[in-house]
């Protein structure tokens, strides 16, 4: 059994929407604060690997896993806050909004592609089958 | 047989070839987010070259037989106009314009072949 057009979209819709998912993630934690530097959040970032089939040449995309970017969180000196050390610093997530923003868009265009072929390949298999009638 | 398959022309083929082609664009449309990952084409000329030049017979014993396609060199690298920092080269203006000229091109294979086959049918019938 080949991996026909709808598996090679369809899986790599599934990543895109995995990257999308971590984004949306980090988006809502920006600015969250703690009161460690190891519970501070930590943006997540999906990690992709190309998932070859044989002969063919075709090939997908899949997740390999989501691992914490190793940005450190940023100190803060906030003594009035409750979640303050001995020191009187907050931890804050270290999460670039601009850079997660762009991810975002960058993510639905490129699920967007994966729609178009989607609906070319379902569209011409359709136009196959009616063939002689 | 024989007669059935010249008259169908190189059109059969080429929708196995194209929807090949389709594969490997669409291959490289859903890695477009991957790192490191070189995108790949056929050799669309080579293969059609292939298919429509003469088939080579072995008429002597000494003869070597004709070696069988390879499927190595029908793939082929693209060469990216800009490559990503993180060695991705797949390019998305270049690969849709790519995907869509093909499934064009399938269409037009497809109507035809189609064309034919009612040429064919009102032929058996006799209208």
């Amino acid at each position: 059994m080949t991996m026909s057009l709808f598996d090679i979209a369809g899986r790599a819709m599934s990543a895109q929407l995995v990257r999308l998912n971590s984004s949306a993630s980090n988006l809502a934690n920006a600015g969250a604060v703690a009161g460690s530097q190891e519970a501070a959040y930590k943006s997540l970032k999906p990690v992709f690997q190309t998932v070859y089939e044989g002969q063919t040449g075709r090939a997908t995309v899949g997740v390999v896993g989501v691992v914490q970017a190793n940005a450190a969180p940023q100190r803060r000196h906030e003594p009035g806050h409750p979640l303050a050390d001995a020191q009187g610093y907050v931890h804050v997530a270290a999460v670039d909004a601009n850079a997660e923003l762009v991810e975002i868009v960058e993510t639905s265009r490129q699920y967007r592609n994966n729609i178009e072929v989607l609906e070319t390949a379902k569209s011409l298999t359709l136009e196959t089958l009616r063939l002689g009638r | 047989m024989d007669r059935l398959d010249r008259f169908f022309g190189v059109h059969g083929s080429a929708l196995t070839l194209r929807s090949e082609r389709m594969g490997l664009l669409a291959s490289n449309i859903a890695n477009a987010a991957t790192p490191g990952y070189k995108a790949r084409d056929l050799d669309f000329q080579a293969l059609v070259s292939e298919r429509q030049g003469p088939a080579l017979s072995t008429t002597d014993s000494r003869h070597f037989a004709a070696p069988a396609a390879q499927e190595g060199p029908r793939i082929r690298y693209r060469v990216p106009v800009q490559p990503s920092l993180d060695g991705n080269t797949v390019e998305l203006a270049t690969e849709q314009l790519q995907f869509a000229e093909t499934a064009l091109r399938y269409r037009s294979s497809l109507s035809i072949l189609s064309g034919r086959i009612s040429s064919l049918t009102t032929a058996l019938k006799g209208e």
